[in-house]
Order: structure tokens, then C-alpha cells, then sequence
């Protein structure tokens, strides 16, 4: 079986042991994505981090950190707090757009409710025939 | 005899953790008071020192306050979640967000189900609200907008699908 090296061991030209903690996570096939994190976090704070982790959730550390170095390679002076601001603002924004539409929502159910209530009346109004309740009635302007 | 030069205290909360000599150019003293040890600590522990110093070269010197505040607040994240740091909370608001738009979709589709109910009402029944339609036909929100698709968001893709 050839013997290849990690990532990582390959960056630094040494050899990669068998219980490299850096090597299920940064293959040689993909040398960018350690360049990308090392340039930001450094080998042994990615190293320190990783030991403090569960093995189950080091990849997905991992991942989390070359994720924030992209943020920061594109916006070098808010990384990913950029974003985060960002969608604190687009959901300012959502939630004040939802609370207009609900307030609209119960405006025109309200106006349904007034005219159809209205409606019934001016219906039981003309069966019954009672004129002078009608023209009591100050909404109805059919009389006047 | 003991020299009479009084000890130097202004070291910056960078230079005393690494304990050297803070001098007159320390590109970290302006932004790591010596009152804030912990600020640098946790950048420090989370990016390291010298990774600090060449971000802050690669950003305008008027913007590297933001710069710095950008990483604490990375670090802070970074220790509370360990796995995730700042991930986990641009999950969880991306997660609000999708909840918003699908609120937002459900209001929209009730709208245009009210909108059609009471167009309807004051159209089919004699009612004297039709003299008044004109008044109560201009709601408050006829400045209200809200766009077709609801809301975009510049950050389309869940980090980990």
C-alpha cells in the first residue's frame, strides 16, 4: 500500500503518522482546504481544537472552520459576522413585512365581517318591513 | 541603587500576555486595551497572534476596529460552540428566516383571499358601504409591498446540507 501523507504533513514536508489527528480531515487531494484554514487559524490551534472535539464531531468542526476562513478570504474584515449581520437585518425586515400583512389581514377581515353582517341586516330589515327601524338606522342611506 | 525610570504600565493587553515589550508601533495596542485582557485572550487562543497581526495588515487602517470586532466576536463564538462556532448561529437564523418566508407566503395567499372575499361583499349586496368605498376601499397599508418571491437572502446554500 503507498504510503501518502495528510495534507497538512504534506504542507509541512514531514511525515504523517498513523494517528495523525489532521489527516481524516485533511486529505492530500484537497491541499487548498488546509491552506485556506492554516491561514487564519494556524496548524497547531486547528490541532488544539480538534483534540478538545468528540472524534464523531471533528469533521464537521473542521468543515465549520474552512467555512468561516472562505467568509473571511471574501470579507477580510467581517468574515462571517458579515453575513450574521446581514440576515439579522433581513429578518428585521421579514418580521416587519409579516406584521403589516397580518395587520392587513385582520383590517379586511374585519371589513368582510362589518359588510356581511350589515348585509344580513338590511336583508331580515326589508323581509320584516319594518320602515321605521330602517329609517332609524344611520347607516343606511337608501332613504335619504 | 535602583534606577529612578519609573516601570513602564502601558503595555497593551497583547504585549502583556506575550509578555515583550510593548512598543510605540504595536499594531495591536489600539484595538487590545490593557483593561480587556480577556478580549485578546480569546482571539489569541482562537486565531493566534501573529494570524491577528496579518489580518489586520491585509485591511485599511480605518477599518480594522470592525475587523477586530469581527473577531472576537468569531472567538467568542468559536469557544462557546466548538464545533460550529459562528455556523451554529447562521444556521439557526437562516432557520428563522425560512420560517419568516413561509409566514409571509401563508399571509400573502390569506390576502389575496381576503382581498377577493371583500371585493365580492361590496360588490354583490346593497350595502350603504359602497357610498363609503372609496374611504374605507384606502386601507392603511397601500404603501405595503412585498415582493413575489418573499425575501432573498444573499446566503442561499445551508452551510451543511
Amino acid at each position: 500500500m503507498p504510503y501518502t501523507r495528510c495534507a497538512v504533513c504534506k504542507y509541512f514536508r514531514r511525515r504523517c503518522a498513523p494517528d495523525c489527528v489532521f489527516a481524516p480531515y485533511f486529505p492530500n487531494n484537497n491541499p487548498q482546504k488546509f491552506i485556506c484554514v492554516h491561514r487564519f487559524y494556524g496548524a497547531s490551534n486547528i490541532g488544539k481544537m480538534l483534540e478538545e472535539i468528540p472524534v464523531q464531531l471533528r469533521a464537521n468542526a473542521v468543515e465549520s472552520l474552512y467555512y468561516e476562513a472562505k467568509c473571511r478570504i471574501q470579507d477580510p474584515v467581517y468574515g462571517c459576522v458579515g453575513i450574521i449581520s446581514s440576515l439579522h437585518q433581513q429578518i428585521q425586515i421579514a418580521e416587519s413585512q409579516l406584521a403589516k400583512a397580518r395587520a392587513k389581514i385582520y383590517f379586511l377581515d374585519a371589513k368582510f365581517t362589518t359588510v356581511e353582517s350589515t348585509s344580513s341586516l338590511d336583508k331580515s330589515l326589508i323581509h320584516q318591513n319594518r320602515v321605521d327601524y330602517v329609517l332609524d338606522d344611520p347607516f343606511n342611506t337608501l332613504f335619504y | 541603587m535602583r534606577s529612578q525610570v519609573p516601570r513602564s504600565s502601558s503595555s497593551c493587553a497583547a504585549c502583556k500576555l506575550m509578555k515583550r515589550k510593548c512598543t510605540s508601533g504595536c499594531l495591536l495596542a489600539p484595538y487590545f486595551q490593557a483593561d480587556e485582557p480577556k478580549k485578546f485572550a480569546m482571539v489569541h487562543k482562537v486565531f493566534g497572534a501573529s494570524n491577528v497581526t496579518k489580518i489586520l495588515n491585509e485591511v485599511p487602517k480605518s477599518q480594522r476596529q470592525d475587523a477586530v470586532d469581527s473577531l472576537v466576536f468569531e472567538a467568542e463564538e468559536r469557544l462557546k460552540d466548538p464545533v460550529y462556532g459562528c455556523i451554529g448561529a447562521i444556521t439557526s437564523l437562516q432557520d428563522k428566516m425560512f420560517q419568516l418566508q413561509h409566514d409571509l407566503a401563508v399571509a400573502k395567499a390569506r390576502l389575496a383571499r381576503c382581498s377577493t372575499r371583500t371585493s365580492y361583499a361590496s360588490c354583490s349586496t346593497t350595502s350603504p358601504f359602497l357610498l363609503f368605498d372609496g374611504e374605507f376601499g384606502v386601507s392603511p397599508f397601500d404603501n405595503f409591498f412585498m415582493d413575489e418571491g418573499g425575501l432573498t437572502t444573499q446566503f442561499h446554500q445551508h452551510p451543511f446540507p
